[in-house]
């Protein structure tokens, strides 16, 4: 048990794709412009890794060597795809917000690098728990900078007003405040991991 | 299990099992699921037609025209009223938004004021251009778009200053905002095109 809970603690804490690791970082700046957005994509990566690393882990004696890298993609591309046309059929509110950014989950390089990394070489259940552990790190920190972005940005937070839009800071929920964001975000999580 | 060895027919083998599964599972996948986005789609566009048009007791359905501006097709969808033509609304859309197409239910009074209009699809970036849906109805500044007659009101951005633009772009979506409005302004002339072909 002790065991499981350390791999799932492993991706949210020490191990935090975008925090740490630095993964995914172009999900991550581009869908964070409102904190719904960033909860909503999260747990759709979450739900694709989750997936992806337990098929992977099944099928890792299978695969060749010289040729895991496209099995492995077919893999994701495989869940990716199936799960745009549940959202398209089953919520089209979400599909509507989130757009071109599902089917970009293929190339998240957090699938593939938890794929490369952990999956491949580990049995199922494991993979799974490091799997759920990377999801919920990564929907923690897009909804942490998603957040972040909507309050200085407009002044909302999940869409509930804090302070009026007029004085909320639009580079924020612009590119670039994606950046700068990120970067204070990134400087107050290592301070937090010095101190420990 | 011991690791299979990289050889030719062990990687083909592997590959074509891998693709083929995955293949077939997406099939199934696409199978149950076109239904419901096809059911989904009717319905969203059945409920557009009743929001954005009119009030009407005819079949706007049955009685759809179809035209092609500007190499897109767009059609109207008339609302009646005891025989008596009360308005429309004209579904169509466009291609040069920011990323893909842009698909707009928009509805008219009889004179070709805009009443209301519903954004069918988009893909714009999130938090900028998709905010169309609300941005073009937000009674703040010049930037609602309802309540307006493209005939009276130039319905290009104010940046388009060579058009005579009297609609805001939404803030750093400026493109999308063209897009949305090049629609309506088509929408506008389908609908036009329409009354014209009736009137004859």
């Amino acid at each position: 048990m002790s065991k499981y809970w350390k791999l799932i603690y492993n991706g949210i804490v020490p191990g935090n794709p975008v925090f740490v690791l630095l993964l995914g970082m172009c999900a991550t700046l581009g869908t964070t412009s409102s904190a719904m957005n960033g909860l909503m994509m999260g747990i759709a990566t979450a739900a694709v890794l989750i997936c992806s690393n337990a098929v992977i882990s099944a099928i890792k004696n299978f695969v060749p060597d010289k040729v895991r890298i496209p099995a492995y993609i077919v893999v994701i591309a495989s869940f990716v795809t199936a799960l745009q046309l549940i959202i398209n059929a089953y919520m089209p509110a979400l599909n509507a917000s989130l757009g071109i950014f599902i089917p970009l989950i293929v190339v998240n390089c957090i699938l593939l690098g938890r794929a490369e990394a952990f999956a491949g070489k580990n049995p199922v259940v494991d993979s799974v728990c490091d799997g759920l552990g990377c999801g919920i790190g990564f929907t923690l920190a897009l909804t942490i900078l998603g957040s972040t972005r909507e309050i200085l940005g407009t002044g909302k937070i999940f869409g509930a007003e804090i302070f009026p839009e007029d004085y909320g800071m639009l580079i924020f929920v612009l590119a670039p405040g994606a950046f700068i964001a990120l970067g204070y975000l990134i400087a107050i999580v290592n301070k937090l991991r010095k101190a420990n | 299990m011991k690791k299979l060895a990289s050889t030719l027919p062990n990687m083909i083998l592997s590959l074509g099992i891998i693709t083929a599964v995955a293949g077939a599972l997406l099939g199934v996948v696409y199978d149950s699921t076109k239904e419901p986005i096809a059911a989904m789609q009717k319905e969203q566009q059945v409920a557009a037609i009743r929001e954005v048009a009119p009030p009407f007791d005819n079949d706007p359905e049955a009685d759809a025209w179809k035209t092609d501006v500007d190499g897109y097709s767009f059609v109207v969808y008339p609302a009646y009223m005891q025989g008596k033509l009360q308005g429309a609304a004209v579904m169509g859309g466009s291609m040069n938004g920011f990323a893909g197409e842009i698909t707009v239910m928009c509805g008219f009074d009889l004179d070709g004021t805009v009443r209301n209009y519903q954004v069918l699809s988009q893909a714009e970036t999130p938090g900028l251009g998709s905010k169309m849906q609300l941005w073009f109805r937000d009674p703040s500044g010049a930037r609602s778009v309802i309540g307006k007659n493209p005939a009276t009101t130039p319905f290009y951005v104010t940046k388009d200053q060579a058009s005579n633009g009297q609609i805001d772009a939404i803030t750093a979506a400026t493109i999308s905002s063209r897009a949305f409005l090049e629609t309506l302004r088509n929408a506008y002339s389908s609908y036009i095109e329409y009354t014209k072909e009736k009137n004859k």
